[in-house]
């Protein structure tokens, strides 16, 4: 009788509104159980990033309450032998993981959004299903990212570039030479997007050379093309994004 | 209907089934495929029931008959190697699919398959058997097994494979059970507890039928559970003999546990071993201590954790042991295949035993007496600044986990692993899977409770790296590495290689690939669309040489065109 109390107590609809001892439950279960795939911040190792507003699998509480239970077949996700008290818990923890909380920041959002769509963004980053494929995704970049860190973004681009985004540069056994954003890779092939968006696809055997460049990024630094006071506009904007 | 054209077509039947078959099938395992009953009723009129009749002796001379596949490293001395040459460095590169089998299950698909007299048996996860017609790649009968709700194991519901004796199937389950199905129906004959599963024990290792005996291992080492090795009759199920590989109080090797830690201590044996009947010695790979990662709550070398164990197999009595790593603090396993090789060393006939260690270094041994005679890095590791001349490893105390956070090569998913190496006669080289991956461990608590993660730390990848995996060809008496095949991500896939001068081998992104066993030239690939964590195997039917892989969730077998 008990338990069935604790599963109505801590059904998903209640979920979200977690109080702190849950949470703190949640966080150590987290660490312990957890943590070793998924990083103890939660940011991603050999599991997937957590610290995001929208995860690609567990797209709802139900969806990620089920994850948690019965893990995720055909990956190393395993199932849980945690209690459904303790499910909820972790459950309510993930959900603060990549939920950054928004700032003071100097700066106006909507002269943001402006200096946004005079510059040369959209040509890599898509927002509201419009742009370009070859930078992040920006619907909910402020849920996710600090306006500290989306500033040196701006200021510095090759300072943490994201995963996901290699720069790649090959050459051809023809010596045609391309350089783009590394889409996917095996031990005999690779498949990247130029910087005009097209897709390439070749085998190794006819690269003369690959050559990952891990601190580069096609992205320019926008400090001289910015004034500080329109940077703190665009940080602004992009903070204020935080999805649906 | 589809099967009466087979059976015209059919002017013999190398079928195990009779018309018994699907009537007789037992209502405990849950479902049977519709065609069962199709191909029983088709095949009666020309198939003499012959149910698999694998003798001890079969699988002792197994090397004898490449066109089956009796045992799950091939043969018990478990070099993987196939003296089948059908298929060779001349015309490899015309292989092709010739049949998949798809699995329901979306686990894993570890199994290294079995296969002799035209039947092929396979396990699927949670802990399911299938028989299969070598001829059409139909299912001949499945044993479904229900899992109990909440069964812990560390690295998925998985499990490798079964073992063959006599006219029975032995398969391991999840929920620490070992299972014995009659080969030509898949009824179960007996099914006995190994291990209270609530308290972390699970079977997903690969039985090996010996003698009359049934040996299988344990998993849980991330658990807190205590590791042991058995042996089972094979026609009653009783239970011959236990070898503990954590000694109790008054056994050898229990004062090198400090206070109650050997309740605890892990050491599972999660990986098939091997059999020398020369020396009638069985040899076992034993896993991490627990807590994986803290080593102030079990002071000492905790004994016979990170070992390779030789037993007498007709009473589980130990024989001698070497230990890879005293006190092990980063998860390596050594719950590799131990790969026999008789081969002269240093000038003398020696029995050999060959152990790619997942903690990055290869070992030789001797096998009769365990003494160390090789100990040579062949991957990334920073753990160790190298062994002293008994084959202790000299540890890099920087590399041990702290709160800080330490970072180590390779992570705690080994520079190697539990697929196979193999060893070629022809080249005498051995060939292993590398795995070049770090990461940087955090301490965290460790609390025991049955049947609860006890591991004691957490980690994080290395970021601003590709980790790195190798196909790596190393010479079977010294470790030196004479050539590599770079596969990107690090693999999961075991090897095969053939006296038609092959090594099979498979990566993570799907690629399952033939290399040259002399030079590593890759002669042939085929991606298959799924990540390949299984061995590979090859085997004979109506003539032709066939090698099979499990990739993704399907079964794939390859050959030569007709």
């Amino acid at each position: 009788m008990i338990r069935w109390l604790l599963l109505v107590i801590f059904c998903p609809a209640t979920m979200v509104a977690a109080q702190s001892a849950e949470l703190e439950q949640g966080k150590r279960l987290f660490e312990s159980q957890c943590g070793s795939c998924h990083g103890p911040l939660g940011n991603g190792g050999k599991g997937a990033n957590l610290a995001q507003p929208q995860l690609r699998l567990a797209t709802d509480d139900e969806a990620l309450l089920d994850i948690i239970r019965r893990g995720i077949p055909g990956t190393e996700m395993p199932s849980s032998f945690l209690t459904p008290m303790q499910v909820s818990n972790v459950a309510a923890y993930v959900k603060t993981l990549g939920r950054v909380e928004p700032e003071d920041i100097p700066g106006d959002a909507t002269r943001g959004e402006t200096i946004y769509a005079s510059q040369d963004c959209a040509v890599c980053h898509t927002l509201g299903g419009e742009g370009g494929v070859l930078g992040p995704v920006l619907d909910a970049i402020g849920a996710r990212r600090s306006a500290a860190y989306l500033r040196e973004a701006l200021l510095q681009p090759e300072a943490s570039v994201p995963n996901g985004f290699l720069q790649i540069r090959v050459v051809t056994e023809g010596g045609r030479a391309f350089t783009g954003i590394r889409v996917n890779e095996d031990g005999f092939s690779i498949q990247f997007r130029d910087f005009a968006g097209n897709l390439h696809s070749f085998w190794k055997d006819e690269l003369e050379t690959l050559d990952k460049q891990w601190q580069r990024s096609p992205m320019v630094s926008y400090e001289a093309r910015l004034t500080p006071g329109q940077t703190d506009d665009l940080v602004a904007y992009l903070v204020s994004l935080r999805g649906s | 209907m589809t099967y009466d054209f087979l059976l015209r077509r059919t002017p013999r039947s190398v079928l195990a089934v009779g018309s018994s078959l699907a009537a007789s099938f037992v209502p405990t395992a849950t479902s049977v495929v519709a065609a069962v009953s199709l191909v029983a009723a088709a095949f009666v009129a020309t198939a003499p029931p012959a149910a698999a009749q694998v003798s001890y002796e079969r699988i002792l001379n197994a090397a004898s008959e490449p066109g089956s596949w009796l045992t799950y490293s091939g043969t018990y001395g478990a070099q993987r190697y196939s003296t089948l040459d059908q298929i060779d460095r001349s015309n490899v590169d015309r292989l092709q699919a010739a049949w998949i089998y798809q699995s329901r299950s979306l686990q894993k698909f570890e199994v290294s398959p079995l296969v002799v007299d035209g039947v092929m048996y396979i396990t699927e996860a949670p802990s399911d058997a299938t028989a299969l017609d070598l001829r059409t790649g139909r299912p001949l009968w499945s044993y479904r097994r229900p899992i109990p709700q909440g069964i812990v194991t560390c690295c998925g519901q998985v499990n490798r494979g079964v073992a063959l004796l006599g006219d029975q199937v032995f398969l391991g389950t999840v929920d620490a059970h070992l299972v014995a199905l009659d080969a030509g129906t898949g009824r179960v004959n007996w099914d006995i507890e190994v291990a209270e599963h609530t308290e972390g024990y699970a079977i997903t290792v690969a039985p090996l039928a010996l003698k009359d005996m049934i040996i299988v291992g344990i998993s849980g080492g991330e658990y807190g559970i205590r590791g042991f090795l058995d042996a089972y009759d094979a026609l009653t199920g009783e239970r011959l003999w236990r070898f503990w590989t954590v000694p109790g109080p008054g056994e050898p090797g229990h004062d090198t546990w400090s206070g109650d830690s050997w309740e605890r201590g892990g050491a599972p044996t999660w990986v098939t071993g091997a059999y020398d009947p020369e020396l009638d010695l069985l040899y076992w790979g034993t896993g991490n201590p627990g807590p994986d990662f803290i080593g102030e709550v079990r002071e000492g070398d905790n004994l016979y954790s990170e070992s390779l164990i030789a037993l007498d197999p007709d009473t589980g009595e130990l024989k001698w042991h070497f230990q890879f790593l005293p006190h092990d603090l980063h998860d390596y396993d050594s719950t590799q295949i131990p790969v026999l090789l008789d081969s002269e060393f240093e000038g003398e006939p020696r029995k050999l035993v060959l152990f790619p260690n997942r903690n990055g270094f290869y070992y030789v041994l001797d096998r009769a007496t365990g003494e160390f005679l090789v100990g040579k890095q062949f991957a990334k590791q920073t753990w160790a600044f190298g062994l002293d001349d008994n084959g202790r490893p000299i540890e890099d105390p920087e590399s041990i986990p702290d709160l800080d956070g330490a970072l180590v090569y390779p992570d705690d998913d080994g520079a190697a692993n539990w697929y196979s190496p193999t060893y070629s006669p022809q080249t005498d080289l051995i060939y292993q899977n590398v795995r070049e991956k770090g990461a940087t461990y955090y301490l965290a608590d460790a609390t025991y409770e049955p049947g609860k993660i006890y591991m004691g730390a957490s980690r994080r990848a290395v970021p601003g790296e590709d980790p790195k995996g190798f196909l790596r060809a190393l010479d079977a008496l010294t470790g030196d590495l004479v050539w590599e095949v770079e596969v990107f991500s690090p693999p999961w896939a075991g090897l095969m290689s053939t006296a038609g001068g092959l090594v099979f081998s498979g990566t993570m992104e799907g690629d399952f690939f033939a290399a040259d066993a002399h030079t590593g030239d890759v002669l042939w690939r085929f991606q298959t669309g799924g990540s390949i964590y299984a061995n590979p195997i090859t085997y004979i039917s109506e003539g032709r040489q066939f090698v099979a892989i499990a990739a993704g969730s399907a079964l794939f077998n390859f050959a030569l065109p007709e």
